[in-house]
């Protein structure tokens, strides 16, 4: 170790430090934006459709379609409204006022077991496709549930040749909330690593700070270390805080170790930290260096990790630019430790990423941080 | 022991280049300079000049193009960290951290130089003592005012004792009290630990406070000697002339038409005129001015520098030579009107039916602070009246409350006849606003500024297109027509915000420290535009650091903590301030600082 | 006074378009955005990846299996032979579901009897298992009505689902107009709340504000720029949507567009509140964060707003986006005249007047 190099990171750190503490909006990223988002991503952010308006007609009132209709009013998933002709669910469909129409007509009571011209129909608004497909599954799985029923009582059984037999794992019940929170959880990590900074070495610059530094015996290293210290500091204690929040508040269950969950969240700060600290020294000014961060970071971890919209699923090109966004390694990874347990695979693979990562944005910002002016 | 006769700093043909915005700049070049241990060395010279880029050379934190340079006998190349270890440097604006105190600021500062923790004590105390902050050791630094800012910068730059010193403008934006304070700390350095200090400036009554002076004009010196020395060359070329018959500030423009003058400046109420070199003024130089007494003066280091640089520069420095303003229906009043008026100006009071900004014990909270406490003054027309007082002193409040930027607390003002609070709309149709830093749209060009602000003050049609026309020939400004605003040379931006101010045919103008961090020939040109405004019965209203631009002034106020301190003309100000009892003349300076010290003496009294 | 505000309204566009960073950054940002965002926003599966754990070696199983094979939403990886590797394979993500037919199934199935198909999913993204099964549930079905007409026996018939508006169900035409409600938004705020913080700065402001301008005018002048921009920047959006993502635009122009313009009303006055608050840059730039990040997330954009709770529910009627984008999807797949749109409409148009005068009301109040 240099001589006199403790004295100099221990005097900024110490710098940094004191400039967080007297500066609240710091403290309001690192501290009160993982409360608030993680409170509106966790809350506001749910894919499980619960009290979708349905209209279920009933052309001739009769046994069997009061009996099925009641089934549906048995059903988390709907908010059924009975009436008497499809042309007022029709009317009430393109007024968006339901979103689906079960159709009985007027020959169900005697019909419903018919095999080739069904008495019922049923009609979903597809403009949420997403939602569609899961109104369409569950009013299916409605139709034969109550079909078994129905046999039993007459004392048959319906009885398919192959029956599916599902099993869901780590996520039994498929709570989206299971596995959108760690998504968030990775979002708001994104957010508090970048903006806390992001404006940090640009503010040097602007506030004209950064050359009497330099002019002093301080390294590059030491300056980035000062930097890095406080500020992950900070960033681990905005990641408690939203961890404490996943498991207290939204019962994720926590299935991996603590300590490598511990771990790759360090991990991944050191690359989003690193991401602000590049973006501030390639740019040198707080406005510009905000402004990419924004573009950068928010709306990718929104979109591309993988907290929302399965990556799997995505066009091979988008795929290959996911690659680009530290937080779908990161998105993975929580996921995995949350859901699953410890997998090596995948703990590795993507820390591996991850570390690449951190290391080239450090390396960008040592390189770029000259002990020069030009 | 390092051989102290050493030269400290040793630069021989150097030469830096930079590549901004695509384009090679040469910021330096052959540039030759031999610093003297032991004493105080001015670098002086206009903005661009190259000062800071010498001072980032010799700090290592550049490194240069061509040449060679040698600091304390060291390469600054090959070993940066060895020269930042034995100097200190205090950059132009010394980043201090403002959210830290004073006490962390140095604590910081000599962790980051390594000053162990056993010897901080004495030093801190040392330092403390001498620049009179021991009181505001807890204080945060951004709660300082600009000259303790400074001194504390310098502080942090002296945590542990460097060999040589290098300070890049440390005064400016300094009020005189905050700078005298500034050099006294430099001196005692030198006296007392022997450090050698290199120093720019752009005040050029620094530059005799130096044991020697180097003059530095685009990247390359053109003269190194005493300041004795380069006044010693100016002996016979410098006069002050008055006459009775016509007023100070006619009596200098029509100096300036002269071709044998160099330069003339208003000085109590006598102009200072510098000749040409080679020609001998006398009476018959100046026909129909009969009455016209003319005496030599003593020369000033200022003269030098002016004559050396206005040959240099002479063709981009050309003044435009006869701006009309052509004022129109919106000043009605003719230049002669204004001139009668102009004699009342040597009294101290203005006749207060004509005075066009009244100000009436006018206050500003925020919250329980009271920056500006029951002022009141009446300005005439076509007066030019300063604004004067430390930083903090409640100048810019005052003055953003006249032109209506910020509401009044209590109390009330006028402008041109109209409230500024009920008719502001009106009211700020008579006025024209330049701020202390260029604020006009830096991406849009020269043309599209003007057109901006010329529809924005509501001209149109044929008078706007003259107006438009007006502003580019009286300022020179053709030739940047289509050059956006941000690209243009200091002084050049300078003017097109003048223009800007003027453009809608003010019967006010109101400028900000229009001249601070502009070197002392623009800020000479931008003065004779102001005169020539003034002149035509416009009325000035400016706040200035400059204390020798205090003088130009036709009367002034000086404020400190909120409060008047005084009123009057310039000579009454040095009468009465100066201290001086009346032997030598007192300086501007020299009032200034004796109105604030007895007002500290009666504050600490009560 | 017209040309006073003429004149403002000129300065703002050569101010953001002459510079070339300046004009970049709002042209090509928003342009990238929707192709990145449009083609990786979707919940549609396709190359499910799908091991198959066969036990069994009669027709059936091999018959099931083929009709997988065959289908382009699945991605057979790996032929299992024993359970052994299943938890493995899940665990790291080389599949994300394990079919499994026991030994017994064809002889059972011949035989009448049922026999079980197990299907193991990771539930690790529960909304893309749920997806993945009604796929398979529905390929199983399909298999069982087929096997069982060969013997002329017969199930109730299954439900036949019509999809109005969106037959395919593709996520797609979800998402794509949802993005212009999104860039929408984001371009005019950005645009107007960073301008007068950027004015205050620069120092300009100052000099705007000794004019003889009145702040109403000012506030014109500023709006108008930030409503400009957001117009062209959602109609090249909206031209895009429709002649490159093909979303078919059932509704006519002229119900969407009065809509826009309230909707980038609403988000102007938000702009110019932030701006009224801030004296920098950085202020104004943070507070467009914090009105963007919970405006998108509670909006519907992603996820339905009826899937929240009821209080977040009720906190939804202040965003704007909210109901401009139930106006863009509406109007886009439905073809949804105006009149049943006022509902819409006017929450928005109460937004824009509320925004508008309280950004007028700070800006004064700032003044004076």
């Amino acid at each position: 170790m240099k001589p006199g190099r403790m004295m100099r990171l221990g005097g900024l750190v110490r710098k940094e430090w004191l400039q967080v503490i007297r500066d609240p909006s710091s403290l309001a990223i690192a501290l009160v934006l993982p409360l608030v988002l993680l409170f509106i991503f966790g809350y506001g952010v749910s894919l499980d459709a619960k009290n979708v308006p349905l209209a279920i007609v009933i052309e001739k009132s009769g046994d069997k379609s009061n009996a099925f209709a009641a089934s549906f009013f048995n059903s988390p998933y709907f908010q059924p409204r009975l009436m008497s002709s499809i042309q007022e669910a029709e009317e009430l469909m393109k007024r968006a006022q339901v979103q689906g129409i079960v159709w009985l007509r007027d020959n169900f009571d005697a019909d419903y077991l018919s095999r080739s011209s069904p008495p019922i129909g049923v009609i979903v608004n597809g403009v949420d496709a997403n939602t569609a497909r899961l109104v369409d599954g569950y009013i299916q799985g409605i139709w034969f549930g109550w079909l078994e029923r129905q046999l039993e009582v007459r004392g048959e059984s319906l009885k398919p040749p192959l029956q599916l037999e599902q099993r869901i794992w780590y996520n039994p019940e498929v709570r989206s909330t299971d596995y959108l929170v760690p998504g968030v959880v990775a979002v708001v990590m994104t957010l508090i690593g970048s903006l806390l900074t992001a404006l940090v070495i640009a503010r040097e610059w602007e506030r004209g700070t950064m050359e009497t530094l330099l002019v002093t015996r301080i390294s590059v290293f030491e300056l980035l270390a000062g930097k890095l210290i406080p500020y992950f500091v900070l960033g681990m204690a905005g990641f408690f805080i939203s961890l404490a929040m996943s498991y207290f508040l939204f019962a994720v269950p926590i299935r991996g170790s603590l300590i490598l969950l511990l771990a790759v969240s360090a991990l991944f700060l050191l690359v989003a930290l690193g991401m602000g600290l590049a973006i501030s020294t390639v740019f040198r000014s707080q406005f510009v260096a905000a402004l990419v961060s924004l573009v950068v970071t928010f709306l990718p971890a929104f979109l591309l990790s993988g907290f929302i919209f399965d990556i799997r699923s995505m066009p091979l090109i988008i795929q290959a630019i996911t690659r680009l966004i530290a937080a779908r390694y990161y998105v993975s990874m929580l996921q995995t430790l949350f859901l699953v347990g410890n997998v090596g695979s995948i703990l590795l693979i993507n820390s591996l990423y991850l570390l690449a990562m951190a290391l080239f944005f450090l390396g960008l910002t040592y390189l770029k941080t000259g002990k020069q002016l030009d | 022991m390092h051989k102290r006769h050493e030269q400290v700093i040793v630069a021989k043909s150097l030469g830096k280049r930079f590549t901004r915005a695509h384009e090679d700049v040469r910021a330096l070049a052959g540039f030759n300079l031999s610093v003297a241990p032991g004493q105080v060395t001015g670098l002086i010279g206009p903005d661009g000049a190259g000062k800071t880029t010498f001072m980032r050379l010799c700090a290592g934190l550049l490194t240069p193009t061509s040449g060679e340079l040698q600091v304390l006998g060291l390469d600054t190349v090959q070993q940066t960290l060895e020269v930042q270890g034995l100097i200190g440097y205090m950059p132009q604006r010394f980043g201090l951290y403002e959210d830290l105190s004073v006490r962390e600021n140095m604590d910081l500062f000599a962790n980051l130089h390594g000053v162990p923790p056993a010897e901080r004590p004495a030093r801190y105390q040392r330092l403390m003592e001498m620049s009179g902050m021991e009181p505001f050791g807890k204080r945060l630094a951004g709660k300082l005012s600009g000259g303790m800012k400074q001194k504390l910068g310098l502080m942090c730059t002296l945590v542990r004792s460097p060999r040589l010193l290098l300070l890049d403008e440390p005064t400016v934006g300094v009020d005189p009290v905050s700078r005298r304070e500034l050099w006294q700390i430099v001196y005692r350095l030198v006296e007392e630990d022997g450090v050698s200090v290199l120093l720019s400036t752009a005040y050029l009554d620094e530059a005799e406070r130096c044991a020697e002076v180097a003059l530095i004009h685009r990247g390359a010196i053109l003269g190194q000697a005493g300041p004795a020395h380069f006044r010693s060359q100016m002996q016979g070329r410098t006069w002050l002339l008055r006459s009775r018959a016509m007023s100070r500030r006619r009596l200098q423009m029509q100096l300036l038409k002269v071709p044998e003058v160099l330069d003339a400046l208003g000085q109590g109420p006598a102009v200072r005129v510098v000749g040409r070199e080679g020609i001998s003024l006398d009476q018959q130089q100046f026909p129909g001015l009969e009455d016209l007494v003319m005496e030599p003066t003593a020369p000033r280091f200022e003269d030098f520098f002016l004559a050396a640089l206005r040959d240099k520069a002479e063709h981009d420095a050309a003044v435009p030579a006869a701006m009309s303003l052509e004022m129109g229906q919106a000043a009605p009043r003719p230049a002669t009107a204004a001139t009668s008026k102009q004699t009342q100006f040597s009294d101290s009071s203005t006749d207060a039916d004509s005075a066009i900004i009244r100000a009436d014990k006018l206050v500003r909270r925020f919250g329980s602070f009271v920056a500006v406490d029951q002022v009141s003054f009446q300005v005439g027309r076509g007066e030019i009246f300063g604004l004067l007082g430390a930083n903090g002193a409640g100048k810019t409040t005052t003055f953003r409350m006249l032109c209506g930027l910020l509401p009044i607390s209590s109390g009330s003002c006028t402008v041109a006849g109209v409230n500024l609070r009920s008719a502001a709309s009106a009211a700020r149709a008579k006025i024209g606003y330049m701020a202390q830093k260029f604020s006009l749209y830096g991406n849009l060009s020269v043309m599209h500024n003007l057109r901006f602000f010329s529809s924005a003050y509501g001209l149109s049609g044929k008078r706007r297109s003259e107006r438009i026309q007006w502003a580019l020939n009286s300022f020179a400004l053709s030739p940047f027509a289509h050059v956006s605003s941000q690209m243009l040379p200091l002084g050049y931006k300078q003017r097109l915000a003048l223009a800007v101010a003027l453009m809608h045919g003010p019967e006010v103008l109101f400028l900000d420290e229009p001249t601070s961090g502009v070197d002392p020939l623009a800020r000479r040109e931008f003065w004779q535009q102001i005169n020539q405004v003034a002149e035509q019965g416009v009325t000035v209203l400016i706040t200035t650091h400059f204390m020798e631009e205090a003088e130009y002034c036709d009367r002034l106020v000086i404020m400190a903590e909120g409060r008047v301190l005084a009123e009057g003309t310039p000579e009454f100000m040095k009468k009465e301030y100066g201290g001086k009892d009346g032997a030598a003349e007192a300086s501007m300076e020299d009032a200034f600082i004796g109105l604030i010290k007895m007002h500290q003496e009666t504050e600490a009294q009560a | 006074m017209i040309a006073r505000i003429y004149a403002l309204i000129l300065k703002e566009f050569l101010a953001l378009f002459l510079d070339k960073s300046s004009r970049m950054a709002i042209i090509v940002p928003p342009i990238i955005q929707l192709f990145v965002f449009g083609y990786a926003a979707t919940f549609d599966l396709n190359k499910v990846r799908l091991a198959i754990l066969n036990e069994d070696s009669g027709a059936v199983s091999r018959e099931l299996i083929s009709r997988f094979q065959g289908n382009p939403t699945f991605d057979i990886v790996a032929h299992l032979q024993s359970e052994h590797g299943i938890a493995a394979m899940i665990d790291h993500e080389k599949t994300l579901m394990v079919l499994r037919i026991d030994n017994a199934c064809s002889r059972q199935a011949v035989r009448g009897e049922s026999c079980s198909v197990q299907v193991l999913i990771d539930g690790r993204n529960s909304n893309t298992a749920m997806l993945a099964l009604n796929y398979v549930r529905a390929i199983v079905t399909d298999f069982n009505e087929e096997l069982m007409a060969r013997q002329n026996l017969g199930l109730p018939a299954r439900l036949a689902v019509r999809a109005w508006f969106n037959p395919n169900l593709e996520s797609r035409w979800f998402i794509v107009p949802g993005i212009i409600a999104l860039l929408g938004m984001i371009v005019t705020l950005v645009v107007t709340a960073l301008s007068v913080a950027r004015e205050r700065e620069d120092g300009t402001f100052d000099q705007l504000l000794v004019t003889p301008m009145r702040p109403w005018e000012v506030m014109v002048g500023k709006s108008l720029p930030g409503l400009l921009v957001g117009l062209f920047e959602v109609s090249l959006i909206i031209a895009l949507t429709v002649y490159w993502f093909k979303i078919p635009l059932h509704g006519s122009l002229l119900t969407l567009y009065p809509a826009l313009v309230i909707y980038l009303l609403s988000v102007i006055g938000v702009g110019l509140m932030i701006s009224s608050f801030s004296t920098t840059l950085q202020q104004a730039l943070l507070g467009s964060i914090l009105f963007i990040v919970p405006a998108v997330t509670l909006s519907g954009f992603t996820t339905p707003i009826a899937n929240m709770p009821l209080w977040m529910q009720h906190l939804t009627i202040i965003n704007p986006m909210r109901y401009f984008l139930i106006v863009v999807r509406r109007v886009f797949l439905e073809g949804t005249e105006i009149r049943f749109l006022v509902h819409e409409i006017w929450p928005m148009a109460v937004i824009a007047v509320c925004t508008l005068s309280l950004a007028t009301w700070l800006f004064r109040h700032r003044l004076h």
